[in-house]
């Protein structure tokens, strides 16, 4: 009998177990295939056309290849060319600072408007956050829109009340064809575009600082900047980084903006940031291969920060 | 102008009374002087809202003059006589036909994205297996690539595969542009979700097909309409991509189309302009204000495409 034990167990164990393994089989392949939809198309729409353009970057990629001439392997001959050219330095510097200004600007800005926004009553403050959602649900295309209207040469109603209200000189003046003048407007639109976001998510982050830490600060002595730079800002610290993080990657590939109103002032060369010079280069000039390389360098740039900010929301959470 | 108004004040009313009321006390009891101050608050808060609103309404306003207000030296800052006019030109352009190929693409991309997505939400949050940390992580990392960096090659891709200036290729490119942060966002609602009411179902003898479609799926429902709206606004407002793919003038989406039209009218009327570009923002904005509250702690929690 007792040898007859195990046997019988073992016959019972085979008898239910193929289908118990099938079911678990078919349990461990299930997610799998639950994400298989998923992963074509990141790798149809991201993957591939990442992998083809490093591979791009280092190959001969001009007008004679759009021809059908094969594409002939030139080792980082492409990078060197970029590198060893001064205007696409000019143009990476003018993006970083492009790039430092406006996301310095939206985030003071947005942090001013959500403190202001703490001290307000309440009726005041739903109309602020009601103009503030409009701005930033309208679709860049539109606003940009909107903004070359009102900075119009002609009809203008910029130059309008600079002239008539404030008695300056401002009788068709033509804003986008100066550069100086032309990173102003895209700053002020950018501005307006970005610093909606920054506000509502500050605010959220300040609701939460609680009142007595404050008050105890207020009875300790300190004057309000001491408050805000000591109490609050520590206290929110990870939504400002997130925050801003965020705006120096929007910043630093800003495209359609600036592209945009290049349309409006017909400067194309003094204004180039790093994206539209990626498009003269590749769409408009058929150099495939100094695109992709200049391309790359954006890439480096915004991943570089956006690894940051991965770390800092892996970080956020518990467990992912 | 009420549906503007209505929907969703701010994102956690309840707390944003309390905090605003810590924060500043009240006047007249400790801190007397403080009520000139919240005056002076109030009125910087004012300026910046009729800044922040201005150009909103002046393309509403302009998009409703008659023509010879609008190129005027004097601006009309109220529609007074306002006319439907601008609407009408801009219905005698190309503008039915980019709205058909924007809304195909952009539906496309809404279901595209919410099933495969959701799919994906699914496998990293009900299952353990090999590769999940590493799945997510990519998933986090590949949304990190902007666009602005990968135009060329895609460019290119769909340019040997025949597909420039069609709405598969482009569809294709918003989903992917798009799915990395709707299963990120997706994984957040189902794990919302505990796993112990689907297994109670199926304790109560339902299927784990039905146990899930019965009980889990009701309650993603808001997840699936949030994340949905996200997909819609990054389709319909997308811009680079449309310009670089779709580069005839008989295939623009919506947006490249308003870009050749101010070209086409800069120089003579605005009104038009101003009207397609009221017909851009119309459908954006009201999905937006239904999805505010979300998109901020979204924003905050994990999407870099905006």
């Amino acid at each position: 009998m007792s040898a007859a034990t195990p046997v019988s167990i073992s016959v019972i164990r085979t008898a239910d177990q193929r289908p118990a393994q099938v079911a678990k089989r078919r349990r461990r392949a299930m997610p799998y295939l639950l994400l298989i939809p998923a992963v074509a198309f990141l790798v149809l729409a991201l993957g591939y056309p990442l992998v083809r353009q490093v591979m791009m970057s280092f190959q001969e990629y001009g007008l004679a290849q759009q021809f059908g001439q094969p594409a002939e392997w030139i080792g980082v001959d492409n990078f060197s060319r970029l590198l060893g050219d001064g205007y696409f330095w000019l143009v990476v510097a003018r993006s970083i600072a492009f790039c430092l200004v406006n996301a310095g600007l939206t985030m003071v800005g947005g942090i001013a408007l959500a403190m202001l926004m703490t001290r307000i009553s309440t009726p005041i403050r739903l109309i602020l956050q009601v103009a503030l959602l409009l701005a930033w649900a309208m679709p860049h295309l539109a606003s940009l829109t909107v903004w070359q209207w009102l900075f119009d040469t002609n009809f203008g109603v910029v130059n309008y009340a600079l002239t008539s209200w404030f008695g300056l000189d401002f009788e068709n003046h033509a804003w986008l064809i100066q550069p100086l003048s032309f990173y102003f407007v895209a700053t002020v639109i950018i501005c307006w575009m970005s610093v909606p976001f920054v506000v509502f998510a500050v605010y959220a982050a300040l609701t939460q600082v609680p009142g007595d830490l404050l008050e105890a600060g207020e009875i300790d002595g300190a004057n309000g900047w001491q408050r805000f730079r000591l109490i609050t800002v520590p206290l929110i610290r990870p939504v400002l980084l997130i925050v801003g993080l965020l705006q120096i990657i929007w910043d630093l590939k800003v495209f359609t903006q600036i592209f945009v109103l290049q349309d409006a002032g017909g400067v194309t060369r003094e204004t180039h940031l790093i994206g539209t010079y990626v498009y003269q280069l590749g769409i408009k000039e058929g150099n495939f291969g100094l695109a992709a390389a200049a391309s790359g360098i954006i890439l480096l740039l915004t991943v570089g920060v956006g690894f940051y900010y991965v770390r800092l929301l892996v970080r956020q959470e518990d467990e992912l | 102008m009420t549906t503007i108004v209505q929907p969703q004040p701010q994102p956690r009313p309840t707390d944003a009374a309390e905090g605003s009321k810590s924060l500043t006390p009240r006047p007249g009891r400790r801190y007397p002087f403080r009520s000139a101050g919240r005056a002076t608050a109030n009125v910087v808060a004012l300026v910046a809202a009729v800044g922040w609103v201005f150009p909103v309404y002046w393309m509403l306003n302009s998009s409703l003059l008659p023509q010879r207000n609008v190129r005027s030296r004097e601006p009309s800052f109220l529609p007074v006589d306002g006319s439907l006019d601008s609407y009408r030109r801009v219905f005698e352009t190309d503008f039915v036909n980019s709205l058909r190929l924007s809304a195909t693409v952009t539906v496309l991309t809404v279901v595209l994205t919410l099933a495969a997505a959701f799919l994906a939400a699914l496998a990293v949050t009900r299952f353990r297996f090999g590769g999940r940390k590493g799945f997510i992580l990519a998933v986090l990392i590949v949304q990190m690539v902007p666009v602005e960096a990968l135009f060329i090659s895609q460019f290119k891709m769909l340019e040997g595969w025949q597909l420039l200036n069609t709405v598969t290729g482009l569809t294709l490119l918003y989903v992917g542009g798009v799915i990395p942060f709707t299963i990120w966002m997706l994984r957040g609602f189902v794990n919302g979700v505990p796993i112990e009411l689907e297994e109670a179902a199926m304790i109560d003898g339902c299927s784990r097909l039905k146990a899930f479609v019965k009980v889990t799926l009701p309650l993603l429902a808001p997840g699936l309409v949030a994340s949905g709206i996200y997909a819609f606004i990054l389709a319909w407002n997308e811009f680079v991509v449309a310009l670089v793919i779709m580069n005839r003038p008989e295939t623009q989406t919506l947006p490249v189309w308003l870009r050749t039209f101010i070209q086409a009218n800069r120089a003579s009327d605005w009104g038009a302009v101003m009207a397609g570009a009221t017909l851009l923002a119309i459908p954006v904005v009201i999905f937006f204000l239904f999805v505010q509250h979300r998109m901020t702690s979204g924003l905050v929690a994990g999407a870099v495409k905006g």
